[in-house]
């Protein structure tokens, strides 16, 4: 199962790094929605820093839409979803694979969003292991719901519609357990944050058992 | 020993019956012409066979595993060419078999093999598929059928979209594929070329079969006249 998840990720970053789409359009888009943000805020300086560890895990929201609606489509688009039925990899192998490319695309924004934050908003980063360690553990959760949610609505007619409608609220937790963690990380509010990494880390473990268990079904055609 | 039996066997696309109670026993190293108007069941009946489309009732095996609980297996052993390639653009002709292989457990050796044998020439094989033509894409995916050397061939209208060495190159696979032991089912209604390769030819109207009738090939690739 490994090998095949392994073969599964390395295609889909495989095409990922030649068309470009995380690099020429999702980390433009990330940044232009913290900007976005900053003009919104900027006038109160320190709202802004207090609603910092909140923007940003929002800004990774509305990429991993982004992200899970392009891991989709690569299936999607000319059948290959039904020759990856053919060739007898086992589903769940499928969705750890297309998992972990969505993870690793949404940890490089991760990256450039946090230097963003760092140099435009003045963010003082006090704990760099909760960071880093936060956007692993949440980006897991998040790329795992994400490509169970994708699957799910891939026969689905409008699903660049859909997807976000179904997604956001799934990925509440997120937002709320990242948010609090970066909080501690930033020193804005005093939480403890690794308690909240503890959320997260549940959140990540249930999809990723949810996904392994359920993709076969949603792979399949009615 | 029967490669493809199915009896009774009725499947739905959402509430339609695109196939309203098909029997069919089909024999090793046959090429069955599957015909018949558009809608009328063709592609289903292939899809069914490859396990891809659940069957609703009547019983069905294909290579000796049950349709209905060994779907798995099914997959396994059979290729499937339908009306979509299943290339991915963004990766070269290369890649993109070596992808279908690794994933089908078939070593890497038999990709420059599969396309040599599809004439996909070797200027075009580091080339993204995205910029091949539509019969050069045709060649590739049919190409990553025979890298996988199915026992059962599905052809969902093999020579659309090719010029004529391409046609010709189709209907030497084909013949080739069922020399070696392999059966083949092709829907098409290029029937000027197909009647001339089948074993069998049936007609398919309206989810079911209306006509078996011997072609003109006999199974092991005589002709039977």
């Amino acid at each position: 199962m490994l090998r095949d998840a392994w073969l599964v990720a390395t295609k889909d970053l495989q095409i990922e790094w030649r068309s470009r789409v995380t690099f020429s359009q999702v980390v433009p888009f990330a940044g232009l929605v913290l900007v976005l943000f900053g003009f919104a805020l900027d006038a109160n300086r320190p709202v802004l820093l207090q609603a910092t560890s909140g923007l940003f895990w929002v800004t990774v929201m509305f990429v991993s839409t982004l992200a899970v609606q392009r891991s989709t489509s690569i299936e999607t688009t000319d059948g290959a979803r039904r020759a990856l039925l053919l060739a007898g990899i086992e589903p769940a192998a499928v969705f750890v694979g297309k998992s972990i490319a969505v993870a690793v695309q949404l940890f490089v924004v991760e990256i450039v969003l946090l230097a963003g934050v760092v140099v435009l908003y003045s963010a003082d980063v006090e704990a760099w292991g909760l960071v880093f360690s936060t956007c692993l553990v949440a980006t897991v959760g998040i790329a795992a719901a994400g490509t169970l949610l994708g699957a799910l609505v891939a026969g689905v007619r409008a699903r660049e519609t859909v997807l976000p409608i179904l997604l956001l609220p799934v990925l509440a937790p997120v937002l709320i357990g990242a948010t609090r963690a970066f909080d501690d990380a930033l020193g804005s509010v005093a939480v403890d944050g690794w308690s909240w990494l503890g959320l997260l880390a549940g959140f990540g473990v249930i999809n990723v058992v949810l996904g392994a268990l359920s993709y076969g079904v949603l792979l399949e055609e009615t | 020993m029967s490669i493809v039996s199915l009896q009774g066997v009725v499947a739905l696309l959402g509430r339609f019956p695109a196939l309203a109670g098909v029997d069919l026993e089909v024999g090793e190293s046959e090429v069955v012409l599957v015909q018949g108007p558009n809608g009328a069941g063709k592609s289903t009946l292939l899809r069914v066979c490859a396990g891809l489309l659940r069957i609703e009732s009547g019983r069905a095996e294909v290579l000796g595993h049950d349709l209905v609980t060994d779907r798995a297996a099914v997959r396994r052993s059979v290729g499937l060419l339908g009306h979509d390639t299943a290339l991915y653009d963004d990766l070269t002709v290369e890649e993109n078999l070596r992808f279908w292989a690794r994933a089908s457990r078939v070593e890497d050796d038999a990709v420059p093999a599969a396309l040599d044998r599809l004439g996909v020439a070797e200027r075009l094989r580091d080339v993204a598929v995205r910029n091949l033509s539509a019969g050069q894409r045709r060649r590739t995916a049919l190409a990553a059928v025979v890298v996988r050397r199915p026992r059962l061939w599905l052809l969902d209208e093999p020579h659309s979209g090719l010029d004529q060495g391409g046609r010709d190159l189709v209907d030497q696979v084909i013949l080739d594929a069922a020399s070696a032991g392999a059966t083949v089912m092709l829907a098409s209604h290029e029937l000027d070329r197909t009647l001339d390769l089948a074993t069998r030819h049936l007609t398919v109207a309206g989810g079911t079969i209306t006509s078996d009738e011997r072609g003109s090939r006999n199974p092991g690739g005589h002709d039977a006249a």
